[in-house]
C-alpha cells in the first residue's frame, strides 16, 4: 500500500493527492462504484499520465478531483487535497475559488468548450475580469496569452467566433484559458483525440513547450498510449476504477508488471506490423460493468495467468520499486506478468497470391461540389486499381477527400461526368440506382459509426436476414443456414441475434456491421475509419476478424484510417490524398519505409509512436487549404517543409513513377528525395 | 482459433429494458402524465358508462323544472326544456371523445406519410408539397370547415375529415424534419446499398426511428383537436341537437347567462376546459419521458 504522509506542509510536496477515494453513480436506485478506493499523487510540476479502457473510470478522476461529479455521481469515501488544502471541505465559495484559482481543466472537444456565440476575445478577457483585472489590461493580458500557445496574429483572432476557428486553434485557446490564471494544476481530457495526426502533434508540441515555461502539474488523461508515453513522466493503469500499475512512463510502458498493460500494449500494432506477419493479441471478454462487486484481481476474468488466489484475494500494490524509480503494480503474479500467454495465436496461413486481373479499376475520377457558387474539388483525377484479395488504404487528413472517395465508388454520390469505375472488367454506372443487383452486393461498406449505421429499431436478426435475403436472395431455410455462418464469421452467437443494436458493446455492434458487409459475399468492402471509435482491445479484436475474413474470402478492402500503425498493419497498397489528389501511390511498405512524398513524410512524423527514438520532427504548419481555393502549382506548396522553389508554386507535378509500382507527384527527383529524407533521419543521433 | 473468444450481450448486472418499457416507466413516474390521464380516462368512463350512472335521462325534458338552478336534486341545474345539465355533461363527452380522436388519427396517419415523402425525396417533391401544405396551413380552419360542410353536409365524418385535413400539414412538417435529421445517418445509406425501395426505406427503416416525435406531436394535436370540434359544434357544425353535447350545449345555452342561467353553460365550459388540459398534461408527460 501508499504510505499516505501526512500533508501540511507550506507548499505541499504533492500538487495532487488522492487517497482512498472512492466514487459511485447512482443508476436505477442503486449505488454503483466507479473509482474504488483510488490512491493517486501527482508531485509539484509532474505530468501524470492516466491510461485505460474507455469505461475504467478516467474521466471521473478529472471531474472529481474539482468535485464536477453529475448530479447522481457522489464521493463515497476518501480524500482529495489540491495543493494541500482538502478539497472536500470546501464550501461554495471556496471551491468556487479553488476552481478559477488553482486547477484548469481541458476537454475532448474544444468546439463544445467554447461558447459559440461569443467573441474569442471576450471569452479570454472574461477570466482576467473575474481577477479584477479590467479594460485594456485585461486585453492585453489576453493577447499574451494568445501569444503564449503560438497563436499567430492574435489581436484578429480575439476578434472572431470560434466556428471561424479549426479544431486546432480552437483547442489552443481553450489551453490558453486554462492557462490564464497560471493554475497549479493543469488537467488535459482526452484533449487530442478528435483532432488530425498532424494537428495533434501541433498541439502536444505546445503542451510539452509550456511545461518547460510553467509550473504547473498536469494530470494527462487518454486512451492512446503512445500519446502518454511521449507526454508524461508517470503513468497510472486505471482498471475498473482501480489503480492497476503505476511507475515511469518509459519503465512501465517497457517493462510492464501487470498483465493488464501487457495485454494492452500488445493489442497495438507496433513496429510497422503486419497482417501476414501475424495477428495482433486481443483481451478476451469484457471490462466488468460499473458496479460489479469484484471479490479479487478485478482483471482475474481475462486474464490467462490467473488461478483461484487472483479470483478471490485481492491483490495489494506491490511495490516494485527499484533504480529507476518507484513503481507499484497491482498483481500477485507481477513478476510473472509478462509471460502472459497470448489470447488470440498470433500464427496465420500465408497464402501467397497469385497475380491476377484488378477488380475494381479506376480512371479520371473528379468529383466537384458547388459551395456557395464556388466549384470545390472534393477528388481530383484519381486513377488506381485494386487486385483481388487486396486491401487498399487510404490515408491524409480530414478534408482530404477519403471518404468522398469511397462514396464515389459506392454509388452514393455521382462523380462528374468523365471518369470511369470498372469492376471486374465492367463498367459501373455513376449513381447506385442504375447499377446492376450484382454489382451493388459485389461492393460494401462498414461505416465507422455502429450506431448510425445499424438501424436501432431492428432486432440484430432482422438487420442481418434483410442483408441476406436483398444482397444474397435467400430465403426460409437458406436464409437460416447461412444467417447462422455469418454471425459464427465474424464471432458473434445465437444470442446476439434476438437484441437490438443498443444492447451490444461498440466492438459488437462493429462485428454486426461487418456481417451485413459480408452477407452478399463482396469482392470489395470499404472500411471506413471502422475502429476509430473503438478502445485497442477491441480494435484489435476487429483488425484480426478484418484479416481472417480476407484470407478467407479473398476480399478486397479500401481501407481508410486516420491511425496509420492500422493502415499499416492491414495494407497491401497506400495512397496518401491530399486535397483530392493521390500525392503518393505504392506498395504499403515503400510507402512507409520511404523515401515518400513530403507530405507523407510530415504524416508519419506526426504520429505519436510508443518505442519513440527521437528522430527528426516535420511539423506541418497551419491546416489544410480550402478546396474552394487550392493553392497554385503543387497543392502542398504551402506546409512543405521541403519547398526548392517557384517550380513548386507554378507548375503542378505529374504523379510520376519513382520505382515500378510506386509513384509521388512531387518534383523533387526521387534520388534526391531518398538523400534528404535518410540525412534527416541520421542528423540528430 | 475458433473458440478464441464469445463475447456476450451487455452483460452488466442490470438488464436493460427494452426502449419501450423504458419510456412506460418513466411515465408512470411522471405526475404530469399521471394526472392527465386521470383526467382523461374520466371522461372516457363517462363516454362508455356514461348513461349508467347519469341520474337523469340526458333527452328526457321537464318543462315544469326548466332553468332550475343547481340544487340537491339536479347537482349543475337544469336547461331551459328542464333538461338535467350534470347527466348531459357527463354523456355529452361521447361525441367529442370519439370525433377528436378519430380526426387526430387522421391527421396522424396523414401528416406522417406526407412528413416520410418530403423529408426522405427532399428537392422538388419537397418544395412543392412544402409549399402546398404551407397555403393549407394559412387558411382559417373554420373557412375550410365551412365550405366543406357546404359540399359535404353536416356529418361528423365531415368534421374528422376537415379537423384531420387541417392538422395533417402541421403534423408532416414535424415528421419531416425528423425524417431529415434520420435520412443522414449510415443505416439509410446501408438500405440503399442494398437496392431497398424508396417505400421500405421509409417506412420499414425510418419510420420506426421517428415514431417518438410524432406520438408527441399527436397527443399536442389530440388536445387542440378537442377545442377545435368544440368550437366547430359551437358553431352548429357537426353534431346537430337534441344529442347531448358540450359545444353545442354552450352554443343553444350562452344567450340566457345574461339572465343569470350560468348554470346553463359554465359546466359545459368547464368539461371542455378540463379535457383538454387532461389531454395537454399528459402530452407533456409524454414529451417528458421521450425526451429524457
Amino acid at each position: 500500500m501508499t504510505n499516505s504522509a501526512p500533508t501540511k506542509p507550506a507548499k505541499a510536496e504533492n500538487a495532487l493527492e488522492l487517497s482512498d477515494l472512492s466514487v459511485a453513480y447512482r443508476v436505477a436506485g442503486r449505488n454503483r462504484a466507479v473509482l474504488r478506493n483510488l490512491n493517486l499523487n501527482i508531485r509539484q510540476g509532474e505530468a501524470y499520465g492516466l491510461v485505460g479502457e474507455s469505461g475504467c473510470g478516467k474521466s471521473t478522476v478529472a471531474l472529481t478531483v474539482v468535485r464536477y461529479l453529475p448530479r447522481n455521481g457522489s464521493i463515497t469515501g476518501g480524500a482529495i487535497s489540491l495543493d494541500g488544502q482538502d478539497v472536500m471541505k470546501l464550501d461554495g465559495e471556496a471551491l468556487r475559488r479553488a476552481r478559477a484559482e488553482s486547477v484548469s481543466m481541458v476537454y475532448q472537444d474544444p468546439g463544445k468548450a467554447l461558447n459559440p456565440s461569443i467573441r474569442i476575445g471576450r471569452q479570454l478577457t472574461e477570466i482576467f475580469e473575474l481577477g479584477g483585472i479590467t479594460g485594456q489590461a485585461a486585453s492585453d493580458r489576453a493577447i499574451a496569452m494568445l501569444n503564449r500557445v503560438r497563436i499567430s496574429d492574435p489581436p484578429s483572432v480575439m476578434q472572431r467566433y470560434p466556428h471561424q476557428l479549426s479544431g486546432g486553434m480552437q483547442q489552443r485557446v481553450a489551453i490558453a484559458m486554462a492557462l490564464a490564471n497560471d493554475p497549479s494544476m493543469l488537467i488535459l481530457d482526452e484533449p487530442t483525440t478528435g483532432l488530425d495526426a498532424t494537428v495533434e502533434a501541433e498541439v502536444l508540441d505546445l503542451i510539452a513547450q509550456l511545461r518547460q515555461e510553467l509550473s504547473a502539474s498536469i494530470l494527462f488523461i487518454s486512451h492512446n498510449l503512445a500519446v502518454v508515453s511521449n507526454m508524461c513522466d508517470r503513468v497510472g493503469v486505471l482498471y475498473a476504477g482501480m489503480l492497476v500499475e503505476e511507475g515511469p512512463t518509459d519503465v512501465v510502458f517497457n517493462d510492464p508488471r501487470h498483465p493488464y498493460t501487457v495485454a494492452l500494449l500488445r493489442c497495438l500494432p507496433r513496429g510497422g506490423q503486419r497482417k501476414d506477419q501475424g495477428r495482433l493479441d486481443t483481451i478476451p471478454g469484457f471490462l466488468p460493468g460499473i458496479g460489479m462487486d469484484i471479490k479479487g484481481c478485478a482483471f482475474a476474468d481475462r486474464c490467462a495467468l490467473a488461478d483461484d488466489r487472483c479470483r478471490t484475494e485481492l491483490p495489494p500494490l506491490y511495490d516494485l520499486s527499484d533504480e529507476r524509480g518507484k513503481r507499484l503494480s497491482r498483481c500477485h503474479y507481477h513478476d510473472k506478468a509478462q509471460a502472459l500467454p497470448r489470447a488470440t495465436p498470433s500464427d496465420v496461413a500465408a497464402a501467397p497470391k497469385p497475380a491476377a486481373a484488378p477488380v475494381l479499376r479506376v480512371a479520371g475520377l473528379n468529383k466537384t461540389y458547388a459551395s456557395h457558387g464556388h466549384p470545390l474539388r472534393a477528388v481530383k483525377d484519381v486513377s488506381l486499381d485494386l487486385s483481388p484479395g487486396e486491401t487498399l488504404g487510404l490515408v491524409g487528413e480530414s478534408g482530404s477527400g477519403k471518404t468522398t472517395f469511397a462514396r464515389l465508388l459506392l454509388g452514393l454520390v455521382p462523380p462528374d461526368a468523365g471518369g470511369t469505375i470498372e469492376l471486374e472488367g465492367k463498367a459501373l454506372a455513376p449513381k447506385l440506382e442504375n447499377r446492376g443487383d450484382d454489382q451493388v452486393k459485389a461492393m460494401q461498406i462498414v461505416f465507422q459509426n455502429p450506431d448510425s449505421a445499424l438501424n436501432r429499431s431492428h432486432s440484430i436478426r432482422h438487420i442481418l436476414g434483410r442483408a441476406l435475403k436483398r444482397l444474397a436472395g435467400l430465403s426460409g431455410k437458406a436464409l437460416e443456414a447461412r444467417l447462422d455462418d455469418l454471425v459464427r464469421s465474424v464471432r458473434l452467437t445465437d444470442r446476439h441475434l434476438a437484441v437490438k443494436p443498443r444492447q451490444l458493446s461498440g466492438g459488437l455492434k462493429q462485428r454486426v456491421a461487418i456481417a451485413r458487409a459480408f452477407a452478399g459475399d463482396p469482392r470489395i468492402v470499404v472500411c471506413d475509419e471502422p475502429t476509430s471509435a473503438l478502445d485497442v482491445s477491441v480494435q484489435a479484436a476487429i483488425l484480426n476478424l478484418l484479416a481472417d475474413l480476407q484470407s478467407k474470402e479473398d476480399v478486397s478492402y479500401i481501407f481508410i484510417s486516420h491511425d496509420l500503425g492500422v493502415v499499416r498493419y492491414l495494407s497491401d497498397k497506400i495512397a496518401v490524398l491530399y486535397l483530392g489528389r493521390i500525392m503518393e501511390l505504392g506498395p504499403s511498405e515503400e510507402v512507409f519505409s520511404g523515401p515518400h512524398h513530403p507530405y507523407t513524410e510530415a504524416l508519419l512524423s506526426a504520429v505519436p509512436k510508443l518505442d519513440q527514438t527521437e528522430t527528426a520532427r516535420i511539423r506541418l504548419d497551419g491546416e489544410i487549404p480550402s478546396a474552394t481555393n487550392p493553392p497554385t502549382g503543387c497543392v502542398f506548396h504551402t506546409r512543405c517543409p521541403r519547398k526548392i522553389g517557384p517550380i513548386c508554386e507554378q507548375q503542378e507535378p505529374p504523379l510520376a513513377e519513382a520505382q515500378p509500382g510506386h509513384s509521388i507527384r512531387c518534383h523533387i527527383p526521387y534520388p534526391e528525395l531518398a538523400r534528404l529524407q535518410k540525412a534527416a533521419v541520421t542528423e540528430p543521433a | 482459433m475458433s473458440a478464441v473468444q464469445t463475447p456476450s450481450p451487455a452483460q452488466d448486472d442490470t438488464r436493460r429494458r427494452s426502449p419501450l418499457a423504458e419510456v412506460l416507466f418513466s411515465l408512470m413516474r411522471s405526475r404530469t402524465f399521471l394526472v392527465g390521464l386521470f383526467i382523461v380516462l374520466f371522461w372516457v368512463a363517462c363516454a362508455l358508462f356514461g348513461e349508467h350512472f347519469a341520474p337523469y335521462d340526458p333527452l328526457a325534458d321537464d318543462i315544469i323544472n326548466a332553468l332550475a338552478p343547481p340544487s340537491r336534486e339536479h347537482w349543475f341545474g337544469t336547461d331551459q326544456i328542464g333538461r338535467d345539465v350534470f347527466s348531459r355533461v357527463i354523456v355529452g363527452s361521447r361525441d367529442i371523445l370519439t370525433v377528436a380522436p378519430l380526426a387526430t388519427l387522421l391527421a396522424t396517419v396523414a401528416g406522417t406519410a406526407l412528413g416520410l415523402l418530403t423529408g426522405y425525396f427532399r428537392g422538388i417533391v419537397d418544395d412543392v408539397v412544402s409549399r402546398i401544405l404551407e397555403a393549407f396551413m394559412a387558411i382559417p380552419v373554420v373557412i375550410v370547415a365551412l365550405l366543406a360542410i357546404v359540399a359535404l353536409g353536416t356529418s361528423k365524418a365531415t368534421v374528422i375529415v376537415v379537423i384531420g385535413l387541417s392538422f395533417a400539414p402541421i403534423i408532416a412538417r414535424t415528421v419531416r424534419s425528423a425524417v431529415l435529421a434520420e435520412r443522414e445517418l449510415d443505416y439509410v445509406a446501408a438500405a440503399q446499398l442494398r437496392h431497398e425501395s424508396a417505400f421500405h426505406t421509409m417506412f420499414v427503416e425510418i419510420l420506426p426511428n421517428v415514431i417518438p416525435p410524432i406520438l408527441v406531436e399527436t397527443t399536442v394535436r389530440l388536445g387542440y383537436a378537442i377545442f377545435a370540434v368544440a368550437t366547430l359544434s359551437f358553431m352548429g357544425f357537426g353534431i346537430q341537437p337534441p344529442s347531448p353535447d358540450w359545444g353545442l350545449s354552450i352554443s343553444s345555452n350562452y344567450g340566457m347567462i345574461g339572465g343569470g342561467f350560468w348554470w346553463t353553460v359554465l359546466f359545459d365550459a368547464l368539461a371542455i376546459a378540463s379535457l383538454v388540459i387532461g389531454v395537454n398534461l399528459a402530452a407533456d408527460g409524454v414529451h417528458g419521458a421521450l425526451n429524457d
